[in-house]
């Protein structure tokens, strides 16, 4: 199918399946009941799973088939958020117009920054998009305040042109009159589905991305991306130039980056520099690691698992907490409390970090090296004799 | 005429000279072993071969045309392959992948941005590689990670890497350093059997003289930075430089 | 001329800061070949210690003056902080006046063994695992240091005086002879560029005339040789670790006069030390010292209006401009060694 094996395509069925699914498989707790802060099927939130999805696989191409730890991609996230701005404040809302013009600009200010950084490997290379980033970040909030509208960010105006504007056109970010933040809400029994514009907009973009980068991944343009992280000096003995691959790489994941800012400016239709700050090129790091760095699925699952549990955790307050724990002896619960108020609501970050470095210690492999070692244990101690046998056989040739 | 002809090359580290009026003529379809006891020089005259390093003064002419001040890979591009002292492969590629790059390198050039095509889809390729895994008897550990071979099957496979690309001129330095002997006389009649099929060139620097003997058709021996003696290996054994470079004697 | 002099002075206080933390980068960089992404939390950490000082030495018993009234008509709580009861009220008065000064003793003790603990607990472990792992790593740190201080002490700035001694200003201009008020800089600056050269002094001739710091020099330029010689370099390394994680403290207890400490900081510092170990030359203790100052001036001379006006925008980018041109034009930085951090 569409140029996949069987394996591969079976893979991108399952992909599609759950993105299709995602409104109903992340609402699986009844309105009303105790556990129905557990959902995460809010339009929003599923929308920054797909978006943040996108950002991750993109930033995947580079760093995990490379293995080039670029700490500036989050410039490329706000360079496509004010393109797509731009064009609702200069033509109209339809984003048919600005998302590719992010996906280009992106591309460009990619080509522009990798040609240099490129140039170095290793730390250099990281400070050196590091410091692209914040200069871009700098300069936004900065000089560029004509562009950029510096602090306030940028968003449309009732002065502005918005030349293509018709009449009865919708007044918020739209496909050609599907407008983004339109939701349809089903009713079955005490659930209730949303399913929203906005997000299977994205959902398709993110299939489209995940498709284009597991073709990448099977192509020989990818083998060798992945001959640049195992052995340069090889690769350049063998007559190939890892340049034009970094930068190729570079180029597409930032072009990824762009598109996945531009998507965010599709659903809200505002653009601010923050976008662009550090913080944001190491989220997307921590998204890809704990997913599970050059995996195909992984950065798309550590995406999910970084927004889900920023939402949850950062709205249980100290009273959620002592409802949950109220079956406890009154010192107990408010010692059990105490502890964990400093991990969730505003502390969400402390888990976060703990998490991180959790994952990077004793699970390098992200969350998808963590399924299969399970996977693997659980098969050793039921399979006994065949299933052991054919493990062992593997290394042991 | 030489297929590789080094002229009056030097180089120098600082105060140290390296090389000193380098003489080289590696004919075409020999193999050529260049020996010399430790620090004569001859790593750092094979790095000015490949572009690792550029010679101070003096020519490097390989077919006809100068390598100097060309980048690895172009110099790669033009029909010299390289093999290390430790194998350098794609230690996280499995052992067929590992062929099929330097494959993709000599269709495809230096650099081709092949991204919707699918490695599967290659046959050609795939077929190749296939034949260069069979050809140093490897193919069994095909889907093998490379990491996990053996140093002995390691340098086959580099070995592999490199006869893939078809090359003209083949380098090899110290290609059996760090192996039991088993592996080595393996390693000799690999080697031995590569020139008889494929007529290849190869510049080999070596320190074993089993090694050198069993194949050499034509030894330089480099001391101090300079090519004392150009000559057949018969003539070489009991040469009275030789003997004087290589047991100690300034006197 | 004068304004050229004030902006290098202005230069000087966070150049101090910059050399400082790069510094102590560069030296855990180079004993353990650790790329430390936490050590701005280690900067942060000491700004803290000189909270924490100026909040324990302001603890006070609470009694109640029943002769004064509040403006509500209730009597009066008097705070008295227990030094003032325990030293009497001028000496205790003093003690907290003092209290970032005396951070720094306080500090000691603290940075060393927040080091140890984090080399021994966490850093040990990742010596033969790739940089990029150490990076990610101690950026996980990094987030989690940061949390904990602000789940402590709030997100917001807390203001620490200095000392009143030191509260004005200092007519530089005049000693020079220039009019009066033309270079005019805080004491505490100065105090603060007079420290961080001592303390910059202290580690250089630490590591040039002791025997324990030739062989942690030695052990910089070649780990494997010195542990053949059968010395323990790892726990002269861990040592070092400690040192720079105390240079690192310093430099934040002298810096909260200057900028009021918030949980943020250690960052905001630590991009941009980053960028001044990479423009000194990974590895090279004086290339960081170097560059740290100069990238601090430059910043500085960056910021006048007179320069602002020609190329406007220039005093957000100048530090990352000049970290491009010089990685580009001198790959190892202004004195990097070869080979350092380059596969």
């Amino acid at each position: 199918m569409l140029g996949l094996n069987k394996k591969d395509s079976k893979f991108l069925l399952i992909v599609i399946a759950l993105t299709v699914c995602t409104p109903i498989l992340l609402q699986p707790f009844p309105e009303g009941s105790g556990l129905a802060q557990f959902n995460a099927g809010y339009p929003d939130l599923m929308q920054r799973f797909a978006i943040y999805g996108i950002f991750a696989i993109g930033f995947n191409i580079l760093f995990g088939l490379t293995g080039y730890l670029s700490f500036g991609h989050a410039a490329f996230l706000g360079v496509g958020s004010y393109s797509v701005v731009w064009m609702y404040k200069l033509l109209d809302y339809n984003v048919i117009w600005g998302l590719p013009l992010a996906i280009i600009t992106s591309g460009l200010f990619a080509l522009a920054i990798g040609y240099v950084s490129l140039r170095r490997s290793g730390i250099y290379f990281s400070i050196l998009t590091l410091a692209f980033a914040q200069m871009s970040f700098n300069v936004a909030y900065s000089v560029l305040t004509p562009l950029t509208n510096g602090e306030t960010g940028l968003q449309v105006y009732t002065s502005d042109k918005q030349i293509l504007l018709g009449a009865n056109e919708p007044n918020s970010p739209h496909l050609f009159g599907l407008v983004m933040n339109q939701s349809a809400k089903l009713n079955v029994g005490d659930w209730v589905f949303t399913f929203n514009i906005g997000y299977y907009f994205c959902a398709v973009i993110a299939i489209l991305a995940f498709y284009l980068s597991l073709r990448i991944f099977r192509s020989p343009f990818g083998l060798m991306l992945k001959a640049v992280k195992c052995n340069q000096q090889r690769m350049n003995y063998t007559g190939l130039n890892s340049r034009p691959y970094t930068l190729a790489a570079f180029v597409i994941s930032g072009m990824y980056a762009g598109l996945a800012g531009g998507l965010l400016a599709s659903m809200d239709p505002l653009a601010g520099a923050e976008r662009m700050q550090w913080t944001a090129s190491g989220e997307v790091v921590l998204m890809t690691i704990l997913g599970g760095t050059g995996t195909l699925m992984g950065p798309v699952l550590g995406a999910g698992f970084i927004k889900y549990f920023e939402n949850i955790f950062s709205k249980i307050n100290e009273t959620v907490l002592h409802s949950w724990f109220s079956w406890l002896p009154d010192g107990m619960e408010d010692a059990i409390v105490w502890v964990l108020h400093f991990f969730v609501g505003k502390g969400w970050h402390l888990t976060l970090g703990m998490l991180f470095m959790l994952i990077v210690i004793f699970l390098p492999g992200g969350l998808v090296d963590g399924a299969s070692r399970i996977r693997e244990w659980y098969k050793n101690r039921k399979g006994g004799g065949a299933a052991s046998s054919e493990t062992s056989t593997t290394p042991a040739e | 005429m030489g297929i590789l002809e080094v002229q009056n090359v030097n180089k120098s580290f600082g105060g140290l000279k390296a090389l000193q009026n380098v003489n080289l003529n590696v004919e075409e379809g020999m193999i050529h072993a260049i020996i010399g006891p430790n620090g004569a020089g001859k790593s750092t005259l094979l790095n000015c071969f490949v572009g690792k390093l550029i010679p101070d003064t003096g020519t490097v002419m390989f077919d006809g045309h100068s390598l100097l001040g060309k980048k690895p890979h172009e110099i790669n591009q033009t029909g010299v392959s390289r093999v290390f002292q430790t194998p350098e492969i794609f230690g996280d590629l499995t052992v067929f992948e590992n062929v099929m790059i330097p494959c993709f390198a000599k269709r495809d050039g230096s650099f081709r941005m092949h991204a919707i095509e699918k490695v599967e889809a290659e046959v050609d390729i795939r077929d190749k590689a296939e034949q260069m895994l069979i050809d140093v008897d490897m193919i069994d550990k095909k889907e093998m990670n490379a990491n996990s071979l053996s140093r002995g099957d390691k340098r086959r496979l580099e070995m592999a890497m490199c006869l893939a690309q078809d090359p003209k001129l083949l380098l090899l330095d110290e290609p059996t350093a760090g192996m039991a002997r088993a592996d080595t006389n393996n390693t000799i009649d690999l080697l031995a059997k590569i020139q008889g099929q494929r007529d290849i060139t190869m510049a080999v620097i070596e320190h074993d003289m089993h090694v050198v003997f069993s194949l050499a058709q034509k030894i330089s021996v480099l001391a101090q930075g300079t090519v004392i003696v150009e000559d057949l290996p018969e003539n070489i054994k009991g040469h009275p430089k030789v003997q004087e470079a290589y047991l100690g004697g300034a006197h | 001329m004068d304004a050229i002099l004030l902006q290098i002075l202005n230069g000087l206080d966070k150049g101090s800061a910059y050399a400082l933390i790069a510094l102590g980068l560069t030296l855990i960089f180079g004993t353990l070949g650790v790329v430390n992404f936490a050590h701005g939390a280690l900067f942060m950490i000491g700004s803290f210690c000189a909270v924490t000082l100026q909040k324990i030495l302001n603890i006070s018993s609470i009694t109640i003056d029943e002769t004064q009234k509040d403006f509500l008509g209730n009597p009066l709580k008097v705070k008295t902080p227990y030094v003032e009861a325990w030293f009497g009220e001028v000496t205790g008065q003093a003690i907290i006046n003092w209290s970032v000064p005396l951070a720094i003793l306080f500090a000691i003790p603290i940075m060393l063994l927040v080091g140890f603990v984090m080399e021994r607990g966490l850093i040990k472990h990742f010596y033969k695992r790739p940089h990029a792992d150490q990076i990610l790593v101690t950026f996980g740190l990094a987030i989690v240091l940061q949390e904990i201080i602000k789940a402590m002490y709030g997100a917001n700035p807390i203001p620490t005086p200095a000392p009143d001694v030191f509260r004005g200003s200092l007519d530089f201009g005049v000693l020079l002879g220039f009019d009066p008020n033309a270079v005019i800089y805080p004491y505490w600056r100065l105090i603060y560029f007079a420290f961080s050269t001592v303390v910059i002094a202290a580690v250089f001739s630490f590591l040039q005339f002791t025997t324990f710091g030739m062989v942690v020099r030695a052990g910089m330029a070649d780990r494997e040789t010195v542990g053949l010689l059968g010395i323990n370099i790892d726990k002269r390394f861990t040592f070092m670790f400690g040192v720079a994680a105390a240079v690192a403290g310093l430099a934040g207890v002298m810096y909260t006069p200057i900028n009021s400490p918030n949980y943020h900081m250690g960052m905001d510092f630590l991009v941009l030390s980053f960028v001044v170990v990479v423009v000194g030359g990974m590895g090279s203790l004086p290339g960081a010292v170097l560059a740290g100052f100069m990238l601090g001036i430059l910043e500085s001379f960056a910021s006048m209006n007179e320069i602002k006006s020609i190329i406007p925008g220039i005093d957000q980018i100048i530090i990352y401009l000049v970290a491009i041109v010089i990685l580009m034009t001198r790959p190892r930085g202004l004195m990097g060694r070869k080979g350092v951090m380059e596969e």
